[in-house]
């Protein structure tokens, strides 16, 4: 019985971690080997399954920010830099009367880099996403885009925080 | 004749790749520098509305169709990927554009560790760095990163880095010598620096020596200074611990260092064992004889 589950743990911590990513996102997810990340320490697969799972998870609070001009709802999944300018995003839309829908559908992940001490994890990832602009609730455009962001998260109490998030071409 | 034509098409394509990425009511560059000025411009006549959309900003302006938008340099500074839109009454025109990073670095986050540490331990220093221009935008283009280590005698260890993806990394040796050591990342002329304590390691070994106390009672045990493998002074509070074996008995006492020796008294037993150690260091054993 014993061999018989040591067989089936990777297999399990696939499923799980499958389970988890699901849960956090509806978007195809994909995710890259890390055998490519530079970096002191390989991260174990319970922490690049946090880390993907909390920055899936950051696509949902950056969407409903977006979308209801509410800059609190930001702070459980960025910090730092992230948050100061997507917190400034919110507060133009909101001036400007505008507000944005961000529906990301697919996710392609690579984590690259953690740093010392498991003090900072980087990845990227080519999202694809459909975003709707709209100016005192009427819909003036709508678009399929995609593009690759660079990431930069760190450890908080409880989970990871986006801390860094850019867009490069 | 075919093939000539093919090749004609090519070339005009990558001749002109603005053009037919863009629609024709609107051109908008399809990348500019962050904090860079700019222009759009656009066709036709009318009032419009001009927006620039992306998650890390926004702007909107009412436009006269058929004239250039300059936007002065400053206002367009978050990197990121952009939806511009003019749109009128009754039309709505789209393109996409890039701003990039600014191509000089003016922030440095440098995350090193650990703040304290024992002198000569390989790689035991690690440094990461990620590189920012003046707009807080992480500079994704490669830019190379010098760490230096220098205790307060010089430099003693210099590492350049390439970043890759605005993030690069190193790892250092702990000098020889205990103190306060500076860990410096240079990009250019933008550095951070932090202290690295470097403090002494364990005790390379332990000498010690006795003589019975005035009364006869008791022996005297005293350690030498203690070093470690390096030559610098073990720190006062190491607790070294002295045993006693004298018929299948054993006494022992754990006295911290001061002023870099430890001191004891214990029982004087014709015939005893007296040994000393710290940590994994074992020092020298002496038999005692009463004469």
């Amino acid at each position: 019985m014993l061999k018989l589950l040591k067989r089936l743990l990777p297999v399990l911590s696939i499923l799980a971690f499958a389970a988890s990513i699901h849960a956090a996102t509806t978007a195809d997810v994909r995710i890259e080997p890390l055998a490519a990340q530079q970096g002191p320490r390989t991260l174990t697969d319970q922490t690049a399954s946090a880390v993907i799972k909390d920055y899936l998870q950051s696509w949902q609070s950056l969407s409903a920010a977006l979308e209801q001009n509410r800059a609190e709802l930001l702070k459980m999944d960025f910090a730092g830099v992230a948050l100061e300018k997507l917190g400034e995003t919110v507060h133009e839309q909101s001036a400007a009367g505008l507000s944005t829908q961000y529906r990301d559908s697919a996710h392609d992940i690579q984590i690259v880099f953690s740093s010392p001490e498991g003090l900072s994890v980087q990845l990227t990832d080519t999202v694809a996403y459909d975003l709707q602009v709209l100016d005192h609730g009427k819909s003036i455009s709508s678009k399929h885009i995609t593009t690759r962001y660079i990431v930069v998260l760190t450890p908080a109490e409880a989970r990871w925080k986006v801390r860094v998030f850019q867009a490069t071409n | 004749m075919r093939r000539r034509l093919i090749s004609l098409v090519v070339a005009s394509l990558i001749a002109t790749p603005c053009l037919i990425a863009q629609d024709e009511a609107l051109q908008a560059p399809k990348s500019v520098a962050a904090g860079d000025g700019f222009a759009i411009q656009t066709t036709g006549t009318g009032k419009a509305a001009l927006y620039i959309v992306g998650p890390s900003q926004v702007l909107k302006c009412d436009v006269e169709r058929g004239q250039s938008i300059s936007f002065a340099p400053g206002t367009l500074h978050n990197a990121g990927h952009y939806l511009v839109i003019l749109k009128t009454d009754s039309s709505s025109d789209t393109s996409e554009m890039d701003v990039l990073p600014a191509s000089s670095p003016s922030e440095l986050s440098f995350l090193a560790r650990p703040s304290r540490l024992p002198v000569g331990l390989h790689d035991g220093i690690t440094g990461a760095v990620y590189v920012f221009d003046a707009y807080k935008n992480l500079i994704a283009a490669p830019e190379s990163v010098s760490f230096e280590l220098s205790n307060p005698s010089g430099v003693t260890q210099t590492h350049v880095v390439q970043t890759h993806n605005g993030a690069a990394l190193t790892a250092m040796d702990s000098t020889q010598q205990q103190g306060a050591d500076k860990f410096t990342a240079r990009v250019g002329d933008v550095t951070s620096t932090r202290i690295v304590g470097q403090v002494p390691g364990d005790p390379c070994g332990i000498k010690m020596s006795t003589k019975p106390s005035p009364s006869g009672q008791q022996i005297e045990l005293e350690t030498e200074p203690l070093r470690d493998c390096s030559g610098n002074a073990v720190p006062d509070g190491t607790i070294v611990t002295f045993t006693e074996t004298y018929a299948g008995a054993q006494t022992t006492a754990d006295v911290p260092l001061k002023r870099g020796i430890a001191q004891v008294a214990m029982p004087a037993h014709n015939g005893a064992m007296l040994s000393a150690a710290s940590g994994v260091v074992l020092g020298n054993q002496i038999h005692w004889e009463t004469h």
